[in-house]
């Protein structure tokens, strides 16, 4: 921030075209330079796993280039635990919520933006309790009520908690409140019933919104470890976290190469997608104009 | 055709409309949010069920043990500089990462990958990795810290340094993961903006400081909120590196309620601990709740 | 409208079948007695292998029950997923726990003794059969409530070549903790700025310290708890003196790394050559066996007024809220699992100690032990071994141990001091027990 300023002070007010040039070009390099270093320090746990993954636990640690390569990690890893299946777990949970959520939060947001009814200050308080009365501090509770309800141990019993979203409530209220009042008189006069007129007019505004919240929701229950841990026992509903941490936590210490080689497979997938859709993703989670 | 107002239109049959809107999303909230808030809060009053001991109403035993129980407040004073210390860092260098690859830096495809690897990679398996660089002699750190001809030092085992190494890994979890939402929304800019402000020949930290940080203050208002819950919430990483060691120096208090509940089984002391982080969460909250009702035009 | 009607069917199908597929499940046939078991492993592995193996040639024998192991993680994983579902109602029938839980879990009202299933002259024999080491863990109040399974001890092992750089016999390990001190001592190599290339020996002190310093206090003379399990010494001067000990390897002599030294990178460490002695688990065995590129040697732990060492390691145990067939069924199965011919497999299998003395006199084993000598120095320490720490309100009291022993290893208090506030802690948590 400093150098930033630095340079802003070099530049007179009155605006020289050429100074600025000068000492913009000077702060650009240096931000570029920045930008690198931040970008090498934040992929750096990437490229070690890498590194490990692909050289025995022995070279590991030393970053001797001629060190040889090898794929045994991976078999090793592979055959020792079901990754495949813990993806798919996690793949499953991540759709089943996000869906659940997108529906429930939906409904609920609507009926708090344009509905009148007695009791809604109230609703809505109860609603926002979830904000700070967040599942993953209630987890003694909720395993006693998954037992009752004899889903423990179910990718449903994963979800179940986060699937009303007061988060999701309050974002998409806060959206929907910003439809002009207009459009939604306008698709009624048409006959559309409520739903209809949700459908319509009110989800395609806010598919920003969507956008940004199904990023936060995926992204939570993708790395969720504490809860799956608890009310998991099968690799049937394992999800890969708790699957790569049953896989690594053992008494006989760490071998950094086969939890990386772990941690590759398992993460693979979504990795590899990411390489060969980045732009598009970006692209589109931009173009919605998310803020 | 009708008066002016949907709101107003049809009263005798909004309600049941929306309330039948309402019902699946309350009646889950109800299940795993409110009852068992109020089920932890009768228990925080009770004594753990023991075989011979069963559950007794102990009024605030669980509480007066909270006050003289030194790990807590340890957690506590832990937990408070591990969201003053990750909060603030993450947003800026998130807000720092988007501002560069939403520019004209060199190699902005790699930089936009390196800064979105932490989304990734889950925090349980990346601890592991974050665990060797900063183990001791032959971690990565020390290789580095090696070459510069700097002496090694145990990161992790070392009561001052436990906390802010693991918040360091908080923060790189953290600001990647921001960084899209930031970079979001200066997509959405107009860039005639900017074009308008060098011909104006204002300076481009001027520019950012006077127009663009003010229009990015809803995501910066979105972001807060998550790192507010994350703070309190991201206690993946303890679990796999420190265990809250050394000396209770990286406790933090999910994780305390974590040990508490489930390794030493005392349900109404962890129930009197949760109500202590609800309650915390609560301000924070409400905090935040006011800021975000005043900004009513969102988007 | 109708776009929108469809969507909703179209969603609720999918919800429906979603559902479904993840009730129906856990649905199984009711024929055989069916034995939940929790074994505390990964999936997966070597270890996974040789159980299935065994629950296969069990149930070839058995046809009437149904072993099911479920595989929960690492030993605090699989105590909180146990204990867990005793409060949720609905518990494996068996499982392998630390024979540390077994207070917790007789408080938690959670198992039932052996005592009730053991009714032939066979079955006493079988139950007299075990190590006495290991039987301290198992059994409290006169009653058998573990049954010992997957057991270790801590040994020393150290590297060899080094021992020869440094003009040490590398056939003479340190046999008492002078020796020990003026080994490290000789093995701890300094680069020319003074930065420590090897150090000499190195003692775990991250997520369970206790275990190690209770060799460190057992060779000091005394045991750290009392076999009621209702007190502990942590503030005697032969505890307060073993932990000074341990302090002045870092402080005093120089030779052991300072700060917290993790359990999980020890091994990796002695592997990279950083330390030339360590102390950790049996269990290590085979893994250090595998990876190490120099010659090394096991030996038990040095004395000073004793020889000493905890035993380790997990218990078969068996739920109360089972049914009496499934009890039955679960006790021929951990009967049939720890005969000597398959203790001795198990033992050369995973590294871990053979639980019984004539698991050791089978054909398999003496081979074994004859080609690998190392194997059998956690046996021949056996005789001096102590239970492990082991109390009522169990983690609770080590934690605070293992706060005192983290507060003094990082120097921000004095043994004395670290050990006092330790003991002053464990007293007010063990006032309710007696």
């Amino acid at each position: 921030m400093s150098t930033l300023r630095a340079s802003v002070n070099v530049t007179p007010a009155t605006g020289r075209p050429f100074l600025l040039y000068e000492s913009d070009r000077a702060s650009r390099a240096l931000e570029t330079l920045g930008a690198w270093i931040l970008g090498v320090l934040w992929i750096l746990p990437l490229l070690y796993a890498f590194w490990a993954a692909f050289h025995s636990s022995a070279d590991s640690t030393h970053f001797t280039l001629s060190a040889p390569w090898t794929l045994a990690n991976f078999v090793h890893a592979w055959h020792a635990a079901p990754f495949a299946r813990y993806f798919l777990n996690t793949v499953m949970l991540v759709t089943m919520v996000l869906g659940a959520q997108l529906v429930l939060v939906t409904l609920a947001a609507y009926a708090f933006a344009r509905f009148e009814f007695r009791g809604r200050g109230v609703a809505f308080a109860l609603v926002l309790v979830q904000l700070m009365v967040m599942p993953d501090v209630l987890i003694v509770e909720n395993y006693r009520t998954m037992t009752a309800l004899g889903i423990k141990d179910t990718i449903l019993s994963i979800g179940l908690p986060y699937m009303a979203s007061a988060f999701g409530i309050f974002l998409l209220r806060q959206t929907f409140k910003t439809v002009p009042r207009e459009l939604d008189e306008a698709a009624r006069v048409e006959g559309c019933g409520p739903l209809a007129t949700l459908w319509k007019v009110y989800v395609p505004l806010a598919r920003p919104t969507y956008l940004a919240y199904a990023l936060v929701s995926v992204s939570y229950h993708w790395n969720n470890f504490l809860w799956p841990l608890i009310i998991t026992n099968s690799v049937e509903s394992r999800p890969v976290t708790v699957g790569l941490q049953v896989f690594s936590a053992t008494d006989q210490g760490l071998d950094w190469s086969i939890i990386s080689a772990a941690t590759l497979l398992s993460t693979g997938p979504l990795l590899i997608a990411f390489l060969l859709f980045q732009k598009q993703f970006v692209q589109s989670f931009m173009r919605a104009g998310i803020r | 055709m009708r008066e002016s107002g949907s709101v107003r239109r049809s009263r005798g049959a909004d309600p049941v409309i929306a309330w039948l809107l309402l019902l699946p999303a309350v009646a889950l909230l109800a299940l795993f949010t409110h009852y068992p808030a109020v089920a932890n809060l009768v228990h925080s009053f009770y004594s753990t069920p023991r075989a011979n001991h069963p559950s007794t109403f102990i009024g605030l035993d669980n509480y007066r043990n909270l006050v003289e129980d030194p790990v807590f407040w340890k957690a506590l004073v832990n937990n408070l500089w591990y969201a003053f210390g990750t909060i603030p860092v993450s947003i800026a260098l998130a807000l720092l990462m988007a501002v560069w690859v939403n520019g004209r830096v060199k190699g902005r495809g790699f930089l936009r990958l390196a800064y979105f690897t932490p989304t990734i990679l889950p925090m349980i398996a990346v601890a592991n990795i974050w665990l060797f660089f900063y183990t001791p002699e032959y971690g990565l750190l020390e290789q580095s810290l090696g070459w510069f001809g700097l002496a090694g030092h145990n990161w992790l085992g070392s009561r001052d340094t436990a906390l802010p190494a693991v918040m360091v890994v908080a923060i790189w979890k953290e600001a990647g993961f921001f960084m899209i939402f930031y970079l979001a929304a200066l997509q959405s800019m107009s860039p005639q903006l900017a074009e308008a402000a060098a011909i104006e020949g204002a300076s481009r930290f001027y520019f950012f400081r006077r127009v663009t940080f003010p229009l990015l203050m809803p995501t910066t208002l979105f972001v807060l909120v998550n790192a507010v819950i994350n703070a309190f919430r991201m206690v993946d990483h303890i679990v796999v590196m420190t265990r809250g060691g050394p000396d209770n120096a990286t406790e933090l208090l999910l994780y305390y309620i974590y040990e508490i509940g489930f390794r030493f089984f005392d349900s109404g002391y962890a129930a009197a601990l949760t109500m202590v982080l609800l309650a915390i969460l609560a301000a924070a909250a409400l905090l935040q709740f006011g800021f975000l009702e005043r900004r009513t035009h969102y988007q | 409208m109708g776009r929108t009607i469809k969507f909703l069917r179209v969603l609720a199908r999918a919800a429906t079948a979603l559902f479904v597929a993840l009730c129906a499940a856990p649905a199984l046939a009711q024929a055989p007695v069916e034995v939940p078991f929790y074994y505390p492993v990964a999936v997966g592995g070597p270890i996974t292998k040789i159980i299935d193996g065994y629950a296969a040639d069990f149930e070839k024998d058995h046809p009437s029950i149904k072993l099911k192991p479920i595989y929960s993680g690492s030993y605090q994983e699989s105590i909180a997923k146990a204990l867990t579902a005793v409060k949720g109602g609905d518990p494996p029938v068996t499982s392998i726990l630390l024979s540390t839980d077994m207070y917790t879990l007789i408080d938690e009202d959670a198992i039932v003794p052996f005592d009730g299933l053991i009714k032939t002259d066979a079955d006493r024999k079988w139950l007299a059969s075990f190590y006495p080491a290991f039987m301290e863990n198992s059994q409290t109040g006169g009653k058998t409530w573990g049954i010992p399974f997957q057991r270790s001890t801590v040994v020393l092992y150290y590297n060899k070549d080094a021992f020869k750089a440094a003009g040490l016999d590398p056939n003479h390990p340190p046999g008492t903790w002078k020796e020990m001190t003026a080994d490290a001592e000789k093995l701890t190599k300094r680069d020319a700025s003074g930065k420590v290339t090897q150090w000499g020996v190195q003692i775990p002190s991250s997520g369970f310290p206790y275990w190690l310093f209770q060799g460190l206090v057992i060779e000091n003379g005394i045991n750290l708890m009392n076999a009621a399990g209702t007190e502990v010494y942590y503030d005697k001067p032969e505890t307060v003196g073993a932990l000074q000990y341990w302090v002045d390897l870092v402080n005093k002599y120089k030779v052991h790394p300072p700060g917290i030294v993790d359990w999980g990178t020890t091994p990796k460490d002695f592997l990279e050559g950083r330390v030339a002695m360590m102390w950790t688990t049996t269990g290590n065995l085979t893994n250090i066996r595998k990876n190490a590129k120099f010659d090394f040697g096991v030996a038990m732990l040095p004395e000073n007024k004793r020889r000493g060492s905890p035993t380790g390691g997990g218990n078969f145990y068996i739920f109360k809220k089972s049914t009496p067939a499934q009890r039955e069924a679960a006790f021929e199965f951990i009967k049939w699992v720890t005969q000597p011919e398959r203790a001795a497999q198990w033992g050369i299998e995973t590294g871990y100690v053979a639980v019984r003395p004539d698991a050791w006199d089978t054909p398999e084993m003496k081979k074994y032990v004859e080609g690998f000598p190392a194997a059998a120095v956690a046996r021949d320490q056996l005789p001096f071994a102590k239970a492990e720490l082991s109390t009522h309100d169990n983690q609770r009291v080590t934690k605070a141990l293992n706060d005192g022993l983290q507060a003094a290893l990082t120097g921000s208090k004095s043994p004395a001091a670290a050990m006092k506030e330790a003991q002053r802690e464990a007293d007010r948590l063990l006032r309710p027990y007696r």
